[in-house]
């Protein structure tokens, strides 16, 4: 039966799937970075439709607001040349297939023994049911360790990406803001009293 | 009335379209209730911002225009004009710029401050979408409005707007964490994500039960997280002295430089709504949301939505004298206050507030 959700998840699915598909089918990269911003917020839209608040949000805020702009920053910044980009094309055609379609079946192995379970909808909640609650009680009481785990590995990372980009070049000058804080007038200006000279 | 107009869509188009057309029509309906006084408000806030200004340094402001003539509404007129002005201006089109995204920029810049109004609650049930994760999607939302500033600058062709693009890219990504953190805290002690529920758990407590409803909102026992938020506001909305992104007297205006007639009206509309989204955040947050701050029969009969606009006036102010006093910061200082002081600063202080909620002294039960 048509109902409204239908047609709305129908409406985004479509704008999902055109522009996951204007991303790799865009000349410009900048373009390709906006319509991957346009599939992570239609994703989230579809999650919404799955009463998946929390993850739906969280989806916007990491992805499209932190991860992107630094993404579309960097695009933005390099000086892309099409026609090298072009090279090769059909030489690394062969390879790409076939990680996509190895993708393909990975996702497919993962999706198809929950098949027939995606067909139902999830069943209607308790207008106080909050999604957000639900999730933070398993993560901290279930999922403690797996998700400390995760936690730490992530720490992990970030500390190692700072240690790798963190290098310091002699020949910069750099100010220490707490010493010009603490900077006084007495340091800066010294008053001398001098006699007028009178012959002028 | 709305049972009414609910049981009339139901019978004219069927138990399936009904009720969806019926969500579509009142959804419209509100939005347009709570848009239209909100772009007045935007309206006579560059008025209000120009009066206080000048009053602070001693001017006298926009005192000309007047509606029919009458000498003694000078400047009240003002913001019409520029509106009028700016709307019949020509849109110049920089060469060799982006034209479909030259466009969609300030329409991005202008989204996320409108839709994030939403989840606002004006009144104890005076809210568009009582959602759970309102201040999620609060937060979701305002992070989106980097883009349209990125865009502007990318699209623009312009070294000076690309570098305004560059500074607020940054800018924006760092305060939004210490905004995070510090709204982290304020959910912590209500324990919901919802805006209703924040704003109804602050009116209660030992003082409140007195009486004193000011001394029981969380500016008092979460008042380090209030400075971090507010000043992060004003960082986040490019606003002075945190103005760099603009800053008109090394890059011209940033971003906008290229802009004109209503593109750049789309810029500035989202700035002050943006200013506006923010104070009234931090109202909801730190300061009650609706509530009257002494518990009286007398103050009590106010209407709960002139509380919250009454007190949004007081901190949108702030953000004007703020402006009007201090210089503008350097840069690198920027960036140092946002990472090296307030991310640190709101981490340590989740731990206070979580070991002190953890003791028999806790506030919030």
């Amino acid at each position: 039966m048509v109902n409204f959700e239908t047609v709305v998840f129908y409406l985004f699915a479509a704008i999902l799937l055109g522009s996951a598909l204007r991303v790799i089918t865009a000349r410009n990269p900048v373009h390709a970075a906006l319509y991957l911003v346009l599939a992570f917020f239609t994703a989230s839209a579809i999650w919404l439709l799955l009463r998946a608040e929390f993850l739906a949000v969280t989806l916007v805020l990491v992805y499209v607001g932190a991860v992107m702009v630094l993404f579309l920053f960097v695009v933005m910044m390099l000086d892309v040349n099409l026609e090298r980009l072009r090279q090769g094309f059909w030489q690394y055609l062969p390879l790409g297939l076939a990680v996509g379609a190895l993708m393909a079946a990975e996702m497919a192995a993962v999706l198809y023994t929950r098949w027939s379970g995606l067909a139902a909808r999830p069943r209607a909640l308790a207008p106080d049911y909050s999604n957000t609650k639900e999730l933070g009680r398993l993560i901290y009481t279930d999922y403690a360790y797996a998700f400390e785990l995760a936690a730490v590995i992530l720490l992990v990372a970030i500390v190692a990406a700072i240690a790798l980009t963190l290098r310091r070049r002699k020949d910069s000058r750099s100010q220490d803001p707490s010493q010009q804080v603490k900077a006084r007038r007495a340091d800066r200006v010294r008053l001398v009293s001098m006699p007028a000279d009178k012959d002028g | 009335m709305l049972e009414a107009l609910y049981a009339l869509s139901e019978s004219r188009l069927g138990p399936v379209w009904g009720p969806a057309v019926y969500e579509v029509v009142t959804s419209l309906a509100f939005i347009v209730a709570i848009l239209v006084p909100l772009m007045g408000l935007m309206a006579y806030l560059t008025l209000w911002e120009r009066k206080l200004i000048g009053w602070i340094q001693i001017r006298i402001g926009p005192n000309r225009v007047t509606f029919f003539g009458i000498p003694w509404l000078g400047g009240l007129a003002q913001p019409v004009a520029d509106g009028i002005k700016l709307l019949f201006k020509e849109v110049i089109f920089p060469a060799n710029a982006n034209k479909a995204l030259f466009v969609l920029a300030p329409m991005l810049a202008l989204m996320p401050a409108i839709a994030a109004w939403a989840v606002i609650p004006f009144a104890p049930d005076l809210v568009l979408s009582d959602i759970n994760a309102g201040l999620l999607y609060v937060m979701a939302l305002t992070s989106m409005a980097v883009y349209g500033v990125i865009i502007a600058g990318w699209a623009s062709n312009s070294k000076y707007a690309f570098l305004g693009a560059m500074r607020s890219a940054a800018q924006m990504v760092s305060y939004e964490l210490a905004m995070g953190f510090a709204l982290v805290v304020v959910l912590m002690v209500s324990a919901s994500l919802n805006l209703s529920d924040i704003v109804n758990g602050q009116g209660q407590g030992w003082f409140a039960s007195m009486g004193l409803n000011f001394l029981s909102w969380n500016w008092l026992p979460l008042a380090p997280m209030l400075l971090v938020y507010f000043i992060s506001g004003i960082a986040e909305t490019n606003r002075a002295p945190f103005d760099v992104v603009e800053g008109e007297s090394e890059i011209v205006a940033g971003h906008m430089v290229e802009y004109s007639g209503m593109t750049f009206a789309l810029f500035f509309l989202a700035e002050y709504l943006n200013m506006l989204l923010i104070a009234t955040l931090t109202v909801i947050m730190f300061f009650g949301g609706w509530q009257a701050p002494i518990s009286s029969p007398l103050l009590d009969a106010v209407p709960p939505t002139l509380w919250l606009l009454a007190k949004v006036f007081v901190v949108v102010s702030m953000f004007l004298w703020i402006r009007a006093t201090f210089p503008r910061y350097r840069y690198d200082q920027i960036m140092r206050l946002g990472w090296k002081v307030f991310i640190p600063l709101t981490l340590v202080w989740i731990v206070v507030i979580g070991a002190w909620m953890q003791t028999p002294w806790s506030l919030w039960k």
